[in-house]
């Protein structure tokens, strides 16, 4: 029990703060929330994901990823690759000129369906891609850049040419990909209608649990000696190579456990939004993540959902109403979180949040009186005053 | 033979390509030596770099208008004020940002992306509500018009020539300033050794405020002859920052020599490859390929320090 407590929930503050998260998104907003809304937050949520891999990988580990777009790409676009292929059945696009693959491929004048999308014909084998791909990719770069020491500040650009590489290579390659419009038309899961209400709500749980699971083994990560480890690198990293452990795999498990957070979140993007495309992949989205960790607060998991959550929210309502603040809003909120607030909301918490949870002291004194109780007198007058 | 070519005219296609290449290595060199500066003297990587150079780019607009406006008599000669002119004004806005905004964060190199890709996003949208979404480009004077045949075949645009000249002279400019002025010689030192530079009584931090302005200053002029090949939007600034990263990276930090030679390879090969497939994937093979070099050759060209 107090492993569970300790290592998976960090202790009282990351207990109370993971309960009133699930129960935020699992209770709260579906019972407030008509069905749309619950989308709209529930694609948010997916958001959340690289946010929390980015508390792990630059909060925690010091490595600045503007590339999380990329495994968020990569995990909604296999995703989206099966999804195609089941709506693109025979009888479905009878009327192309080469039925039985996916309509931007006629388009284009692609006769065969290409090698690489014919084993996403299997939810099995998209599945395990989801979750392998993207974390090998991880691997290769990381494995490449960790291991001749590349770091800080070139680490962040190459990540950022790989997002837009791919960017340009999805755009560019239209008929394999679905170009700038991406992979649209997404109907069907395995022949479950996923437009309708209840696959929505199914849709929404099965993200929120998939992410309360993450920021649960994240943490276990975080307070077991690897989280440790994985502060002394960002603080001194030759000390601890001096230490005699092998810096550049810590970095490469760290970076490729992010990559593997951020592809579920794209496949839940894809599943919730029912399409996926090159925005979503690039440097605006990527750079977009960090900020959601950083306003949330980059030392904290929790506070990333939040960050995510809040920015998305105003997002939304800004641009349909001052599309044109939004970007002023939006730039103000980056340099302001990097200068002044630099542990985002969490930060902010921690040092002002004592105001708020004063007020609410009285709920904890009722508990704490009734186990004080047997307790000498001195202390029983004391929580009575 | 060589896709219907014949050799003649697949020579001709090579000199255009190549003076095309010259056009966007111009750019690239002059965007990249401001960066190079300012990352080699402060660690520092400003994502609002193409930014600084859309400012540029419409301080030409802006003087363009003007002088068409009020002064037609003067527009042969406007465009080299509204060179100096750019440089200025791109300078000024930087010395203000690293006075607001980049000099707190020395200590956090990576917290600089950040506030920088901010700062980029309010300048892009103020770019926006001043001039519109909507791409401008300013009336050249008629010198900078037309084109120099030198065969039948060959057309070597005449403000492609100019922008090169133009970057020569800003290229050694630079040279002189940082290897032959003493003000060089601060920065140099400041760049090798900060604290003992401090002691021996160079002021660090005005040197670090005029370097930066000066890499900003520079993209200024890359915004002036970028308006001569293409014309400005807000977004312009972006297009082009993430391979001005990749040269100043591949070229090796602090190192002015290698900023020249990959700035030149880049747009070389992106060019030539643009005119045999089609320009996306050219950009993909060229990028893929500096990524490939960089990983196994992290220091990038001229370089013997391990990155960090």
């Amino acid at each position: 029990m107090s492993f569970i407590y300790n290592k998976l929930m960090g202790g009282k503050q990351g207990f109370v703060g993971f309960i009133l998260l699930a129960l935020l998104v699992l209770v709260i907003f579906p019972l407030c929330l008509d069905l749309f809304r619950l989308n709209l937050v529930g694609k948010y949520l997916t958001y959340a994901f690289p946010a929390v891999s980015l508390v792990l990988l630059w909060g925690y580990g010091g490595i600045l990823s503007l590339g999380q777009g990329i495994f968020f790409g990569l995990g909604g676009y296999g995703m989206a690759m099966f999804l195609k292929l089941e709506a693109s059945s025979a009888a479905n696009t009878a009327i192309q000129s080469t039925p039985g693959i996916p309509d931007f491929m006629d388009w284009n004048q692609i006769t065969q369906l290409p090698w690489f999308w014919e084993p996403f014909n299997s939810f099995a084998f998209t599945i395990v891609a989801i979750l392998v791909l993207p974390a090998a990719f991880a691997y290769v770069i990381g494995a490449a850049m960790f291991k001749r020491r590349v770091g800080g500040v070139y680490f962040a650009i190459i990540t950022q040419v790989i997002a837009v590489i791919l960017t340009v290579l999805i755009v560019g390659q239209q008929g394999f990909t679905g170009g700038i419009n991406g992979i649209t038309d997404l109907r069907t899961l395995n022949g479950w209608d996923m437009t309708s209400d209840s696959a929505k709500y199914l849709f929404y749980f099965i993200n929120c649990a998939l992410l309360l699971t993450v920021i649960v083994i994240s943490r276990f990560i975080l307070t077991s000696k690897f989280g440790s480890l994985l502060l002394a690198i960002r603080d001194k990293e030759d000390r601890v190579r001096f230490s005699g452990y092998d810096v550049s795999n810590f970095k490469i498990f760290i970076f490729c456990f992010a990559a593997l957070i951020s592809a579920i979140g794209g496949a839940m993007f894809t599943l919730q939004v029912g399409f996926m495309s090159p925005s979503f992949v690039g440097i605006v989205p990527s750079i977009e993540m960090v900020i959601f960790a950083a306003v949330g607060g980059r030392m904290s998991l929790i506070g990333a959902v939040y960050g995510t959550l809040l920015i998305n929210f105003g997002k939304t309502a800004f641009s349909e109403s001052f599309p044109e603040l939004w970007l002023f809003l939006m730039g103000g909120l980056f340099i302001s979180v990097v200068m002044f607030f630099p542990n985002g909301l969490a930060g902010l918490w921690q040092d002002y949040g004592h105001h708020i949870t004063d007020r609410f002291k009285f709920i904890t004194r009722l508990f704490k009186r009734k186990e004080s109780l047997p307790l000498d007198d001195s202390t029983k007058s004391e929580t009575a005053s | 033979m060589l896709g219907g070519y014949t050799y003649g005219e697949l020579g001709s296609i090579l000199a255009m390509q190549g003076f095309a290449g010259f056009s966007l290595f111009s750019v690239l060199l002059l965007m990249a030596l401001g960066l190079a500066i300012i990352f080699g003297q402060m660690g520092v990587i400003n994502m609002a770099h193409g930014e600084f150079m859309a400012a540029g780019a419409y301080t030409t607009y802006l003087i363009s208008t003007i002088t068409e406006q009020y002064f037609p008599a003067f527009m042969p000669y406007y465009f080299i004020f509204a060179i100096v002119i750019a440089f200025f004004v791109a300078g000024a806005l930087g010395y203000l940002a690293e006075y607001a905004l980049i000099r707190h964060l020395y200590k956090r190199p990576l917290d600089t992306l950040l506030a920088t890709w901010g700062l980029s996003l309010i300048m892009q949208q103020s770019y926006r509500s001043i001039f519109g979404a909507r791409e401008v480009s300013p009336t050249l004077p008629d010198w900078l018009m037309g084109s120099y045949q030198p065969t039948e075949s060959i057309h070597i645009p005449i403000n492609g020539m100019f922008v090169l000249a133009l970057t020569a002279f800003v290229t050694f400019a630079v040279f002189y300033l940082m290897y032959k002025s003493r003000w060089g010689l601060r920065v140099r030192a400041t760049t090798q050794n900060r604290i003992m530079s401090g002691a021996v009584g160079i002021n660090t931090k005005k040197v670090d405020r005029y370097t930066f302005a000066l890499g900003c200053g520079i993209a200024g002029i890359a915004g002036a002859a970028f308006t001569t090949i293409a014309s400005t939007g807000p977004t312009t600034g972006t297009l082009y920052i993430v391979d001005t990263f990749m040269v100043v990276v591949f070229g090796g930090a602090a190192s002015l020599l290698g900023t020249i030679a990959s700035a030149f390879s880049i747009a070389q090969a992106q060019s030539i490859l643009e005119f045999f497939i089609s320009g996306s994937m050219a950009k993909v093979y060229t990028l893929f390929a500096l990524v490939l070099i960089l990983m196994f050759k992290p220091e990038g060209l001229f370089a013997s320090k391990v990155r960090r």
